[in-house]
Parts: structure tokens; C-alpha cells; sequence
């Protein structure tokens, strides 16, 4: 078999550099929908959606839940800023489940106060952090 | 020469204040380590985003984005971040003081400031503050979102023609070296000379991306400037109190030097009194 062509990844925040390494394939949660990259893939810069960057590399996957930011695909490297991004192991599934109730709470009180497009968001980033640990 | 009970209550006065400035020497290095490696964890990601941002400034070239739209600069906002506490040399100081010959430029303009010592120092000269923010120990980022929505809003409703920010540049532990950096309109960094115009795909559009990227490159500036001033105050602190133990230190050395003099002249005195008393029965 030919030697295996790879690209890098990196996820960066603003506190902290998520992951960085060379992968074969990444699926990429774009605004238009998901994005499948390999490498050599065209120059491209897309928005990203609040969900989940899927890694795959020597038969693992790994996920990692990003909310808000964008991709920039070139020369083989995908580079994804987002506002947070956390690895499936990082995820702290306590939190996001009380951050899913406390939303789910928000959403039905129908009080005029509160800005029901944030707790939407709220609600949507605590489901992908549940969904990257596989618990929804 | 001052009395021998003076010089040990002095001592003793000294010695308790090296304490303290010990203790809070030991504290600022521990948060200083800390700080420092929020800073380089976050460096990386700045680094990015002024590179994406470049390039993608350079591929879309003509683009009309209100956060990219120079203006004759009528009114000027400066944001200046200081730390909430002082016991940390000049570091406050050398901010405040370039934000002072910064305003000189453009008398009129607003303050937002960030961190208690600057708020007091521009609040106490009178100077026009708009908005003002305490909490910096925490390099919280929501803190600095608030006050990039408040700039760029300001900025979009053309009530503000150029924003500035004023910040601490963490160098390193030794040199904190105080910054001023424009920050709207955006100036896409230049891309690397060498490099090739990219041709990029854009999902969904060249609009949207920008729409995405100048508001985060915004918030990352003042986010980072939040971090850079955390970790350079509390390096200027330690050094503060590192040099303030050290004098103590010195001041103990002396005050114990002529303590013992003192000391050893009263005993002379006696000493020399008693023989006399001595010589004069016989």
C-alpha cells in the first residue's frame, strides 16, 4: 500500500491549544452543513456551527464539541478557531448535564426576561458536549 | 544615637513588614506561573487568527465590512487596561502614564477602562469615562467580550471613528513594556511576502467569514491584553517584593549593627562608671 497521505489538525481556543496532529480525515460541523476533509483538500475558509469536529486516524475516532468559530483548509492543514472546543475526555459530563437543565428550565419558564436566544444556544452547546461523550 | 529600646522596637517593626512582603512575594510567584502559562496557551490562538485573517483580508480585497471602514477620526475611544491592585513597582504607572500622552492626541476622547487603578487615576483627573470595568485577576473572558460588543457597537453606529487600546505587553518576568494598539477599524495584518494569494472557497460567503473573524480578532485582542496584564503584574509584584524584603533585609543589618554599639557603649559607660565609683572609695 502507498504511503498514507496526511494533514494536520489543530483546534485552538482562546485559552488554550485543544489538539494538534497529523490525521487522515476530519469531519467538520460547517454552517452549510458537514464538511468531510482530506488532505490536499482546496483552499477553504467556512463558518462553524455549534457541534462536533469527528477525527479519524489509524481506525480511531475522536470527537471534539466546538461552538462558534471557523476552518481554514490549506496545504493540508486544517486549522479550526473556535470559541471553546473541548475533547470528548475533557468534557465534564456533570456540568453539561446541569447546563442542559438549567436551560431546559429557561426555555419552559416563558418569562418575557429571559432572552430565549441565548438559552437556546445554552441548550444547544450542552447537548453537543453531551453528545460528543455519547450520553444523548 | 538613638536609645537602645528604639532601635529594637524598630527591629522588630521591620521585621514583621518582611514578613508580609515575604508572604506576598511567595503568593505573586505562585499566580505569576500561573498567569504566564494562561498567556502562552493563548498566544497560539492570536497568532491564528491574525494569520487567517490576513490572508483571507488579502483574498477578498475591495470588501466593504463597517468594522474595516476608515473615518476621519472625530471621536476616539481608548481602552486601557491597568490591574486592580497596586504593591507592584511602576506597572500601573507606565500604563497610566503612556495612556496620559496618548489622550493628549485627542483631548476629548472617551475612557473605558479596564482594571481598578486606571478607573481611580483617569476618574480622579476627570477625564471622560464611558464605561469601566474591575475584575481583571480573573482574566475573565466574558468581561472582555462586554466591552468588545460595547466598541464595536459604538464603532458600527459611527459614534466612534478610531479605538485604541492600552495595555501591559508581557515580555518577560523582568520587562512588562506598555503598548498602544488601534484596534478599530480593523487593519488586516499584511500577509508573509512570499506567500501566494490564496484562492478560497468561501462557506457560506466571504461576507459571513468576516462577519465571524474581525469581532472574534477584536475580542482576542482584549482578551489577551487582559492576560498579558495579569501575568505582568504579578511578575512586577513579585519583583517588587522580592527588592522590598531585600531592603528589609538591609535596614535589619544596620539597625542591629548600631543596636550593638549602642549596646556595647552602655556597657562600657558602666563599666567604666564602676571603677570609677571603685577608685573614688579608695
Amino acid at each position: 500500500m502507498a504511503e498514507e497521505k496526511l494533514q494536520r489538525l489543530e483546534v485552538v481556543t482562546p485559552q488554550e491549544r485543544v489538539y494538534s496532529q497529523d490525521i487522515r480525515f476530519v469531519v467538520l460541523p460547517g454552517a452549510e452543513g458537514e464538511l468531510g476533509v482530506l488532505p490536499e483538500h482546496a483552499p477553504l475558509v467556512s463558518a462553524l456551527k455549534t457541534g462536533l469536529v469527528r477525527v479519524q486516524n489509524e481506525g480511531n475516532t475522536l470527537k471534539i464539541a466546538v461552538s462558534g468559530g471557523f476552518a481554514e483548509v490549506r496545504n493540508s492543514k486544517v486549522t479550526v478557531l473556535a470559541n471553546a472546543a473541548e475533547r470528548e475526555d475533557q468534557i465534564n459530563i456533570e456540568r453539561a448535564k446541569a447546563a442542559k437543565e438549567r436551560a431546559e428550565q429557561r426555555l419552559a419558564a416563558k418569562d418575557p426576561d429571559i432572552d430565549l436566544i441565548r438559552a437556546e444556544a445554552a441548550l444547544k452547546r450542552a447537548l453537543n458536549r453531551l453528545r460528543a461523550t455519547g450520553q444523548a | 544615637m538613638a536609645s537602645l529600646r528604639d532601635l529594637k522596637r524598630r527591629i522588630k517593626s521591620i521585621s514583621s513588614t518582611q514578613k508580609i512582603t515575604k508572604a506576598m512575594k511567595a503568593v505573586a510567584a505562585a499566580k505569576m506561573r500561573r498567569a504566564q502559562d494562561s498567556v502562552l496557551a493563548a498566544r497560539p490562538f492570536a497568532r491564528r487568527v491574525r494569520d487567517v485573517l490576513g490572508r483571507v483580508g488579502s483574498a477578498s480585497v475591495g470588501m466593504k465590512h463597517p468594522l474595516l471602514a476608515v473615518r476621519e477620526p472625530q471621536k476616539v475611544a481608548y481602552i486601557i487596561v491597568t490591574a486592580d491592585r497596586g504593591l507592584c513597582g511602576g506597572f500601573n504607572a507606565n500604563v497610566i502614564k503612556m495612556g496620559v500622552q496618548e489622550i493628549k492626541k485627542h483631548p476629548d476622547a472617551d475612557l473605558i477602562t479596564i482594571g481598578r487603578k486606571g478607573r481611580d487615576f483617569y476618574r480622579r483627573r476627570g477625564y471622560n469615562i464611558a464605561q469601566q470595568y474591575i475584575g481583571t485577576a480573573k482574566a475573565d473572558i466574558s468581561l472582555t467580550n462586554e466591552v468588545a460588543r460595547f466598541v464595536i457597537d459604538k464603532y458600527a453606529a459611527e459614534e466612534y471613528d478610531e479605538v485604541y487600546l492600552i495595555y501591559s505587553r508581557f515580555v518577560n518576568v523582568l520587562v512588562q513594556r506598555p503598548v498602544v494598539q488601534k484596534i478599530l477599524p480593523v487593519e488586516p495584518p499584511e500577509g508573509e511576502a512570499d506567500e501566494k494569494k490564496v484562492d478560497y472557497i468561501f462557506e457560506p460567503d466571504a461576507e459571513t467569514i468576516m462577519d465571524s473573524i474581525l469581532p472574534m480578532y477584536i475580542q482576542n485582542a482584549l482578551f489577551q491584553s487582559l492576560l498579558e496584564t495579569n501575568a505582568g503584574f504579578y511578575s512586577a509584584q513579585m519583583t517588587a517584593m522580592d527588592n522590598a524584603t531585600k531592603n528589609a533585609s538591609d535596614m535589619i543589618d544596620r539597625l542591629t549593627l548600631s543596636m550593638n554599639l549602642a549596646r556595647q557603649a552602655a556597657i562600657t559607660k558602666e563599666i567604666s562608671e564602676i571603677v570609677g565609683g571603685a577608685a573614688a572609695l579608695e
